[in-house]
């Protein structure tokens, strides 16, 4: 899979990661891949709640050390 | 989407004092739908509706037509900022008087606020702290420059200041059971204050720190006035369940016996056998009390369990009358009624039990968010 554009929302709270996803995703072609991090503790239940209510499709989620990697693909 | 209105924030005080007053109030809840549906601000004449905020990034021209005219309007969140980044959008469409709820949805469920239930005969006071947001009461005697609290909760603070308010010294803390829905407070108040902490002997067999054991022999004295507190064994909902009657005027009933309902017995995890004992301890210990008695709960789970300048109390007496766990006729239906068909269970009320013996001692945070959501200690809340 290859990451077609990535943001870095760490450090960034609640809505600004989810505000600064969805703007790159607008930007984007359908079928690309976005790659998002976040350090919000929040961001993982509300990624998931706005990916499910959109078009868009969930890849990945993963957590190191506070921080979230998500992959989002574009619908 | 830049934004250059700002938008002005309302405490959860504030808001808890307009749901007592029942002032209107239009709440546009903009958490995900699942945490809506969980728990939410509610009251008796509160509306609200609830818009996930990643759904307003782009505009908010959707909700418009949805905000009633004539209601102050009042953003919420987790936190506090999707609340403030909607309500100033809001300003921006021209909606005038948006606020947010500072502290979000976290700070609602921390808030106490202080209702005075009454005078004791020798000159103390009784005073009760209501949670709005989680439905939690506490209580605190007052009597002569001493104090003692009764379920205390985690917000130590707001029982320590309170106290310095009345010139008054914490010497006991009470706990009725060992609670699986919030976190007791009452050990930390006690050592922060140089007081006793009390705790029912059957409720503490797990715990791993010192206690005074909380039975029915106990005698504890608040002030050097003729304050007397007695407990009375009440099991039920946990098998250490004891009930404090003060005064002989109040009746402190734990999670045993609400203004609308009654415990459940299962969130310690027997509840086939704890049901006759709640059986016993309702239709036959309780009623051996005197019906005079003002019944103060631990609990509530409807904003219509709160009476007058939001005090959540009621007669002994008139509870035998009005409240459905005290009308059920046969020991097998009232058995049916507290073992089947129950609410779910309150947000990590295992580990909060945990943290309730000392067995795990989870940071400031984690505590917060294990507290997240409502008491569900009822039969009835649904």
């Amino acid at each position: 899979m290859k990451i077609d554009v990535q943001v870095d929302a760490k450090g960034l709270a609640c809505p600004m990661p989810i505000v600064r996803g969805k703007k790159a995703l607008d930007a984007m072609q359908s079928g690309q891949f976005m790659e998002l991090f976040a350090t919000d503790k929040g961001a993982l239940n509300d990624f998931q709640a706005w990916v499910k209510s959109s078009k868009n499709e969930w890849v990945s989620h993963e957590e190191k050390d506070g921080v979230h990697r998500f992959v989002i693909k574009k619908g | 989407m830049t934004t250059t209105t700002k938008a002005n924030a309302i405490t959860a005080r504030e808001v808890t004092r307009a749901i007592i007053e029942s002032k209107p109030l239009f709440i546009l809840d903009v958490r995900n739908t699942s945490d809506y549906d969980d728990w939410k601000i509610e009251g008796g004449i509160v509306g609200s509706l609830n818009v996930p905020y990643f759904d307003l990034i782009d505009g908010v021209e959707e909700v418009l037509p949805k905000l009633p005219k004539d209601r102050d309007i009042l953003v919420v969140c987790a936190k506090e900022g999707s609340s403030i980044f909607v309500a100033e959008q809001l300003g921006e469409a021209g909606i005038e008087g948006v606020r947010y709820l500072q502290g979000g949805m976290k700070a609602w469920s921390e808030y106490l606020e202080p209702v005075k239930v009454g005078d004791l005969k020798d000159g103390g006071e009784l005073y009760q702290f209501v949670r709005m947001g989680k439905g939690c009461l506490s209580y605190m005697v007052v009597s002569e420059g001493e104090a003692a609290v009764v379920d205390t909760l985690r917000m130590t603070d707001v029982f320590e200041k309170f106290a310095k308010s009345k010139g008054a010294v914490i010497k006991h803390t009470l706990d009725t059971h060992l609670h699986a829905d919030h976190i007791s407070g009452g050990r930390k108040l006690a050592e922060q204050s140089g007081g006793t902490y009390w705790l029912p002997p059957k409720d503490a067999d797990e715990v791993v720190f010192e206690y005074h054991p909380l039975d029915e022999q106990s005698r504890i004295t608040v002030g050097r006035t003729e304050l007397s507190i007695r407990p009375v064994y009440s099991p039920g909902h946990t098998i250490g369940s004891t009930s404090i009657v003060i005064d002989n005027q109040y009746l402190l009933s734990g999670d045993i016996l609400f203004v609308e309902s009654i415990g459940r017995p299962d969130l310690a995890g027997n509840a086939g056998s704890w049901a006759d004992d709640l059986r016993k301890t309702l239709y036959s210990t309780y009623k051996e009390l005197s019906g005079d008695l003002l019944v103060l709960p631990a609990h509530f789970g409807k904003t219509s369990e709160l009476g007058e300048g939001g005090r959540v109390a009621a007669r002994l007496g008139d509870l035998y009358e009005s409240n459905p766990g005290l009308n059920i006729a046969s020991d097998e239906e009232f058995r049916k009624t507290v073992t089947t068909n129950l609410p779910s269970q309150p947000n990590a009320y295992q580990e909060i039990r945990q943290t309730n013996m000392g067995r795990i001692v989870p940071n400031d945070d984690e505590q917060r968010d294990m507290e997240i959501g409502p008491n569900r200690c009822a039969v009835h809340d649904k």
